[in-house]
């Protein structure tokens, strides 16, 4: 079984580009025995939905919701 | 319906009927948000404030295209984001790139901290289950800690991950553009991404227990 270390890589690969089967095997086998590397693996899409939401100028930085200058 | 109540100096006509109102006074209110947004980015605070103040002075310009699709200030965001990245394209690559501080070998004694001989996770740094992204997003909380760790991201980390994750560069045309290999740029995503998520678990999630 490869290591969790060597598993966060696999996370954020394939946030880039399509895994090899092995590396499916390898990563999926990995997180079914793995709690702390599913909640890495679920946090790494988190940040990926965080920063286009902040590119995109929609994060919540103010307190004034007009902030937005726009109607909801 | 809570139109901005503001009186536009601009004019207020067809952009109405979509329910969103051009105003310039609110797109220049968005200058703050823009230059963070920017300086994490280019890491320079006046080249952040000039991209800034072209976006703004183009979004005045051109307010009659704003079709009212968006919210106004995710329209006034894109224009930013195109200038920064034909800033990006257009700087001398090895100038653009080399003259951000270097990060040297804290990459090992990050991984160190994080994971064991082995490579499995030390105990205080397991990844915790997070709560739920809707109630994440909608803490302002939550985006002061984003903004906080992404700042504190080495320089040459971060403008390789803001320009996958902020700007839709892929890692062929990162890599081309900072003259790196792919497969060193994805070691530097990695890096970025082990680095965010573990300082966004200290600053803003909750960290009971370490199960």
């Amino acid at each position: 079984m490869i290591s969790c270390q060597k598993t966060t890589a696999l996370c954020s690969l394939e946030l880039e580009r399509a895994l090899g089967i092995g590396e499916r095997i390898a990563l999926g086998s990995h997180l079914m025995m793995c709690k702390h590397c599913s909640n890495f693996r679920d946090q790494l899409r988190q940040l990926r939905q965080a920063a286009e939401t902040y590119a995109e100028g929609n994060a919540v930085l103010s307190k004034d919701p007009r902030g937005t200058g726009a109607a909801e | 319906m809570s139109v901005h109540p503001a009186p536009a100096p601009l004019q207020e006509t067809s952009e109405q009927r979509a329910g969103v109102v051009f105003c310039s006074r609110s797109v220049v209110s968005f200058r703050p948000d823009m230059v963070r947004f920017a300086m994490l980015q280019v890491r320079n605070h006046e080249l952040a404030e000039d991209l800034v103040q072209e976006s703004i002075e183009a979004a005045l310009r051109k307010s009659e295209s704003f079709e009212g699709q968006s919210t106004l200030k995710t329209w006034v965001f894109t224009i930013l984001r195109n200038r920064i990245i034909d800033h990006l394209r257009k700087a001398d690559r090895f100038v653009n790139f080399s003259s951000l501080t270097e990060e040297g070998e804290e990459l090992e004694d990050q991984l160190q901290v994080l994971f064991n001989e082995h490579g499995r996770w030390r105990p205080g740094a397991r990844p915790v289950a997070w709560p739920s992204p809707e109630e994440a997003l909608s803490s302002q909380q939550f985006w002061l800690v984003f903004e906080a760790c992404l700042t504190v991201l080495p320089d040459r980390t971060a403008r390789v991950f803001t320009m996958r994750e902020f700007l839709g560069f892929d890692v062929e045309e990162i890599s081309a553009q900072l003259g790196l290999k792919p497969n060193n740029c994805h070691v530097i995503l990695h890096r970025a991404r082990l680095r965010l998520r573990a300082c966004m678990s200290e600053g803003w999630a909750p960290t009971q227990g370490t199960s």
